[in-house]
């Protein structure tokens, strides 16, 4: 009997071809737009998620400044000393390795080319932590950083900048007050999200310090970055070198931290989270349309049974049972938004690829999205073709046969 | 409860038919107490001028419609205590329909017309084709299978819905007035295959019609006036009827 429903509503479906394609138009719509909105959503949150694990796995950061944002109370707040690095590192267990970093903008010039860079001056261990790989040349050592010795690691965008094709190790770029030798080239962590990652020059710490900026200081340290071992419980670590800190900077029981601590994994879960929080929200900004689909189905189903009353009749008339009238309309609805569903799902493939590309975003097929959506409009059909089905079914054969 | 249908052998057997429409001061009686009885085989004219109640006695034959009171026996079945349901099963299996105004699917062949009623009978599609196509060359249209209705004349589509009426070889076939858009000419052709269909196939034919023309055709008329039958009289002239195209043909002419 559904078989023959289904038949029957193919039949009447493919009578009227343009205006069953008008009719689902809208569930096409709201199909695809779920279906998009959730794919480049689930890929967004992914670029975000490995964007945020190229910064370093189990990177742990220690700022001076009273939380994020520009209301945080970082002005007037005393930097770090190597003291408390040092103190991290010898008082903190779990750690493998922690690294200074002081770091400023600084011109920096190759023969005509100037430009304005970010100058991160740190040890050895920095690249480590923040999971930076050597392209060409080397990093600095231990020993240049020991000594103070005039060389630099520059990032890919500042190869692009100021050599442009020319190869730049072993070259010498003047970076504020002194002249530093090109030792290494890093590669690439790529832009995007979290601003341009390439766009830095690493120096020793003591360089920095001693030659490029010309001043000596012992609170210069205004970024602690450190790497806990793997699989070690970030909170109780977090909370120990609080504990130093607080400690350290001699702050009494009734005072705010002046510094903060925060990880990687942090970072990646406010991130996704936030990413995640626009996909549920656009998507169903989405789903609203395709409720909406299902009431332009309603629609066009009670216009039919209007339309083919007489119609309702003849089939009263050689036998039909309302219930069979129902599931007729009833199975109709439903093919029709299925079909709609079906084309939904093809346009929001054509839809993703185009959009991943334009925006250079890598996606996946996300099948269960597809499957829900897909089921969601045959759901759709059921409840927006039960009225019309039971308006149609419950037609007296007489008044139907005789409806102008 | 009397079993009047199987004691007296007739196909239906109508007792003291009433149908009331509306209540109190609005209520219209159409029928006041009709007996009829009607046997396998015979074709029967039912005439009468408008708001005779014609067509409410050919709706309550049909199980279009229920009566206010009476009986109605067919073949023995107790149809005035039928659910919508048992009949419309009554009606699929044993009745055929044609109406005045042809009433096919638009935009739909011939055949897909005329495969209808087999597909609410479960009928496998090779089974349905094959017979839909049977009908229609029995109807005259062997080659129209793929028209649809707005290909076809009127006369070519009421043979359309001859052919979906008779296409479930039912037992009684029920004409609402099914000349009443055709000119002369095309009820004569439409009037010859009833009668074929009668006297050939046996199919007992209900027929409601208000053209003495058409009537004579019908072994028997059956008069409706008023909700009462008025008369009732076997039409022995159609037996020795001349060829009828023949002698309408002269009706065509004059």
């Amino acid at each position: 009997m559904i078989w023959n429903a289904f038949l029957i509503a193919l039949r009447e479906i493919r009578r009227n071809p343009v205006r069953a394609f008008l009719t689902v138009l809208g569930i096409i719509i709201g199909v695809a737009a779920v279906i998009t909105m959730v794919t480049l959503g689930e890929a967004a949150t992914r670029v975000v998620r490995s964007q945020i694990s190229q910064l370093g796995s189990n990177l742990i950061n220690v700022r001076p400044g009273m939380g994020f944002g520009p209301r945080s109370a970082s002005a007037g707040v005393p930097s770090f000393t190597v003291g408390d690095v040092e103190a991290i590192s010898s008082q903190i267990g779990g750690l493998v390795a922690v690294a200074p970093v002081s770091s400023t903008n600084l011109s920096t010039i190759y023969r005509q080319n100037a430009r304005n860079t970010g100058i991160v001056g740190t040890t050895s261990d920095y690249f480590q932590i923040n999971n930076w790989r050597i392209q060409e040349g080397r990093f600095f050592t231990d020993e240049d950083a020991r000594i103070g010795n005039a060389v630099c690691v520059i990032g890919q965008t500042v190869v692009t900048n100021l050599f442009g094709t020319e190869d730049p190790i072993g070259r010498t770029i003047r970076i504020g007050k002194a002249a530093c030798e090109v030792v290494g080239v890093l590669a690439s962590k790529g832009q995007a999200g979290m601003g341009d990652q390439d766009d830095t020059i690493v120096v020793p710490i003591t360089t920095l310090q001693r030659r490029l900026v010309g001043k000596t200081s012992t609170r210069n340290i205004n970024l602690i970055t450190l790497s806990a071992e793997e699989g070690s419980n970030s909170d109780a670590l977090i909370a120990e070198i609080v504990s130093l800190m607080r400690q350290r900077r001699n702050l009494q029981a009734n005072e705010d931290d002046n510094f903060n601590v925060f990880d990687t994994r942090q970072i990646a879960e406010s991130l996704s989270a936030s990413t995640q929080t626009m996909t549920a929200l656009l998507a169903s900004v989405a789903g609203v349309s395709l409720l909406v689909g299902g009431i332009g189905i309603m629609n066009i189903m009670l216009v039919s049974v209007t339309e083919r009353t007489r119609e309702i009749g003849v089939r009263l008339a050689i036998g039909a049972r309302a219930r069979e009238v129902l599931l007729q309309f009833l199975v109709e609805a439903m093919t029709l938004s299925s079909i709609g569903g079906g084309l939904g799902v093809l346009l929001a493939l054509v839809l993703c690829a185009a959009l991943a590309n334009a925006i250079q975003m890598p996606y996946t097929f996300e099948v269960e999205i597809n499957l829900v959506a897909f089921l969601f409009s045959t759901g759709v059909g059921v409840i927006f073709g039960f009225a019309p089905a039971r308006r149609a079914a419950r037609l007296d054969p007489i008044v139907a046969l005789r409806h102008e | 409860m009397s079993e009047p249908a199987s004691r007296s052998g007739a196909l239906i057997e109508l007792t003291g038919i009433t149908k009331t429409y509306g209540k109190g001061d609005a209520a219209f009686k159409a029928l006041r107490g009709v007996d009829l009885s009607i046997w396998r085989g015979e074709f029967v004219a039912i005439m009468g001028p408008s708001g005779s109640g014609k067509s409410t006695l050919m709706n309550l034959l049909g199980c279009l419609d229920q009566p206010t009171s009476g009986g109605y026996g067919y073949e023995g079945i107790r149809v005035e205590t039928l659910d919508p349901d048992q009949r419309s099963l009554l009606r699929r299996h044993a009745f055929g329909f044609i109406f005045q105004g042809f009433n096919l699917l638009a935009r739909t062949s011939a055949l897909e017309n005329v495969e209808l009623p087999l597909i609410y009978r479960g009928v496998p599609r090779k089974e349905r084709h094959a017979l839909a196509a049977e009908a229609l060359a029995a109807v005259g249209l062997p080659d129209k299978l793929r028209n649809t209705p707005a290909e076809l004349s009127g006369g070519q589509q009421q043979r359309v819905a001859i052919a979906r009426a008779i296409v479930t070889s039912p037992v009684t076939l029920f004409a609402d007035e099914p000349t009443g858009n055709l000119d002369t000419r095309t009820t004569v052709e439409i009037m010859d295959l009833l009668t074929r269909l009668n006297e050939r196939d046996g199919i007992t034919i209900l027929l409601v019609t208000h053209e003495d023309d058409v009537a004579e055709y019908a072994g028997r008329v059956v008069v409706v006036k008023d909700g009462l039958i008025e008369t009732d009289r076997n039409n022995r002239e159609a037996r020795q009827r001349p060829n009828s195209w023949a002698a309408n043909r002269e009706k065509l002419d004059s």
